[in-house]
């Protein structure tokens, strides 16, 4: 069986253009992201790709410790997801690589190494699993394929294995309604409380999750890989939309400023403003500080638009007629579910006038 | 031993030739017959229409459409001064202008000696390479830069040079923006010595219609492309400020009227400002009696 066979077997319909396109060496499949209508995959850097699955985006750690996810999409993707992720998985691990010969004395070559006919026979190893999942909200469509996605992974945080680890700041899951709870399959097995929180070295660099106070709700992380220079911004940063400030989970605009400018206090770029961290958004393209800049830019500049409406006096009515956001709305203002007007009331819900 | 390198050679020429006839990722050649070449060095010849210094507020000429120029009017300066501006380099949609000399490197397959790519670069600009080696460009979601992704193919003796993934950024260095949606179309034509650049910017977010520009580059020998070190620094703005002025609070914007006669009614940007009737609404001022020494508002 071919390892193209062999991944479209495992990835399913879903993943096939997937699959086709990673069919070859891995130097190759680095250049050859994923081109389904729903299912899209882009490497970042190192062990590090980012997929995007019904709109939303996930980022995935691939290693010789297993997977690690940056969010899981909607649950109605959560399948194809699976698919994408596990057929990446195989591929990203059976990467073809010389065995290691020990004729004569190598140092640290054990006998079961030393036949040089063995290698010729030895099969790819198996991938790993999904060993935790990291919600950056909790949001439907940042964490709905967590039952699933964790389901299907294994994990060693106790004696026995486990399903895959999830975890979220602490504030992430206390705003969900009590009418439609979520399953417990899907809520946090662990959660962080403060600033950030370190996660053990995983495939071969270090993950701190650092909190995002009050923007776009007040249990957002943002994940650092530290070695790929990766950040997972979560719902902060839209590159399709204006950010989505849910005030009513405790989201601010200036939680939101706040946290766009803390990205670009954390990222270094590579050469005249350009490359360097990437940053990958909630939602949309990959960024770098660049991007980041004009879209904290913008964010900053419609803050100070409502607070100076706020101080001539006009009423939340008044300033949605005045269209104060129309110079961006031809970039940030196509997305359906969250208009510019919903924008501009969230900035004057949470809005501090005093300063 | 010579024989079986000889079979090898021609299994491997009907293959090529098999696979161009296919269309499959192969250079883009120049056609039979042209012998084009844009290698070399090369120096801007500024006798065009030169907006490389533009006041605060001129947007005349460019078609903007009304979001365009709302952006555009509320663009402050001293944003400039913030780290994340400070070594920004220009863009593709601009700096076919010629900042400094441009040099154009060739990239040549060791085996074809067809040429793969062209790599254009100026001072103070980032790599910006010109793909003739079929590849496609990049998925949507990939990152985008200051120099784009660009793909050429030839169209006679003129190279057309398609370029997406570009960064939001400046058309006229006064705020006048073009979005990171934009996608621009250049060609490249060539006589003797002089190069022609053609930039035509499709940005239907801000612009009207695309805005088409042009550059002259005459060939020239011993010109330097310096190294652009940069590392941005404080500049004492007040942490956490965006530098803007709130719509319609330009103070600027008025300067730019009494300095070519602009009525209050008509526009300083757009497509109407394009064309040669435009100038018919203007009334007297500094400018038109032959005062052009001042740099206020510059």
């Amino acid at each position: 069986m071919t390892l193209r066979t062999t991944l479209l077997r495992a990835g399913g319909v879903a993943t096939a253009a997937a699959v086709l396109a990673m069919s070859g060496p891995a130097d190759l499949v680095a250049q050859q992201p994923t081109q389904t209508s729903d299912v899209r995959v882009l490497p970042i850097r190192g062990n590090v790709w980012m997929i995007t699955v019904g709109g939303s985006n996930v980022v995935a750690s691939i290693g010789k410790d297993g997977v690690m996810l940056v969010d899981t999409g909607a649950a109605a993707m959560s399948e194809k997801l699976l698919a994408t992720v596990q057929a990446l998985d195989r591929q990203v691990t059976s990467m073809r690589m010389p065995q290691k010969s020990c004729v004569g004395i190598v140092l640290g070559c054990s006998w079961w190494n030393s036949s040089t006919f063995l290698p010729t026979t030895a099969a790819p190893p198996a991938p790993k699993p999904v060993v935790g999942i990291i919600n950056t909200s909790f949001d439907a469509d940042h964490m709905g394929g967590n039952a699933a996605l964790s389901a299907a992974g294994r994990s060693h945080v106790g004696l026995a294995p486990q399903d895959a680890w999830i975890i979220a700041h602490e504030r992430a899951t206390s705003h969900q309604p009590k009418a439609s709870p979520i399953p417990p399959a899907a809520l946090p097995s662990q959660s962080y409380e403060g600033e950030s929180f370190k996660l053990n070295f995983f495939n071969g660099e270090g993950v701190v999750l650092w909190h995002m106070p009050a923007a776009h709700t007040d249990g957002d992380t943002i994940v650092q890989f530290r070695e790929s220079e990766v950040l997972a911004a979560g719902e902060v940063l839209n590159m399709t939309s204006y950010p989505v400030i849910d005030v009513d989970k405790g989201g601010s605009i200036q939680g939101v400023v706040n946290a766009l400018n803390w990205i670009l206090e954390t990222a270094v770029v590579e050469h005249m403003m350009e490359g360097g961290t990437i940053i990958v958004p909630g939602h949309g393209r990959m960024a770098d500080s660049a991007d980041v800049a004009y879209y904290r830019d913008m964010v900053t500049i419609m803050r100070d638009r409502v607070r100076a409406a706020v101080k001539k006096g006009m009423t939340l009515p008044q300033i949605k007629a005045a269209k104060i956001t129309r110079d961006y709305d031809g970039r940030f203002g196509r997305n359906a579910s969250y208009t510019p007007d919903m924008f501009v009331e969230a900035i004057h819900r949470s809005l501090d006038t005093k300063s | 031993m010579r024989k079986t390198t000889r079979v090898h050679v021609v299994l491997l020429t009907t293959a090529l030739w098999a696979a161009a006839a296919a269309g499959i990722g192969l250079a883009q050649n120049a056609p039979p017959g042209v012998t084009t070449d844009f290698s070399g060095e090369w120096t801007v010849v500024r006798s065009l229409d030169n907006t490389e210094n533009p006041w605060v507020g001129d947007f005349f000429g460019l078609p903007l459409n009304a979001n365009g120029l709302a952006r555009a009017e509320t663009w402050d300066a001293s944003l400039l001064s913030l780290p994340e501006y400070q070594c920004r380099p220009h863009g593709w949609a601009y700096i076919y202008r010629g900042p400094t000399q441009l040099r154009i490197s060739k990239e040549v397959d060791p085996f074809s000696r067809e040429i793969v790519a062209y790599q254009p670069e100026w001072h103070q600009s980032t790599n910006m390479p010109v793909y003739l080696d079929g590849r496609e460009h990049p998925p949507a979601e990939a990152a985008h830069s200051w120099g784009g992704f660009s793909t050429a193919s030839w169209e006679g003796d003129m190279l057309r040079i398609e370029t997406s993934h570009l960064k939001e950024d400046y058309i006229r260095r006064d705020g006048a923006m073009a979005t990171d949606e934009a996608d621009v179309t250049t060609w490249w034509i060539r006589r003797g010595d002089i190069l022609t650049w053609v930039n035509i910017i499709h940005d239907p977010t801000y612009l009207s219609e695309p805005l088409i520009r042009s550059a002259e580059y005459r060939l020239t020998v011993n010109s330097l492309v310096p190294p652009h070190p940069c590392t941005s620094v404080y500049e004492g703005l007040e942490k956490g400020k965006v530098p803007h002025f709130l719509l319609g609070e330009n103070p600027f914007l008025k300067e730019i009227r009494a300095r070519y006669g602009v009525a209050a009614g008509s526009p300083t940007g757009g497509p109407d400002t394009m064309y040669p009737e435009f100038e018919q609404t203007l009334h007297d001022s500094g400018w038109s009696a032959g005062d052009r020494a001042s740099n206020v508002g510059r």
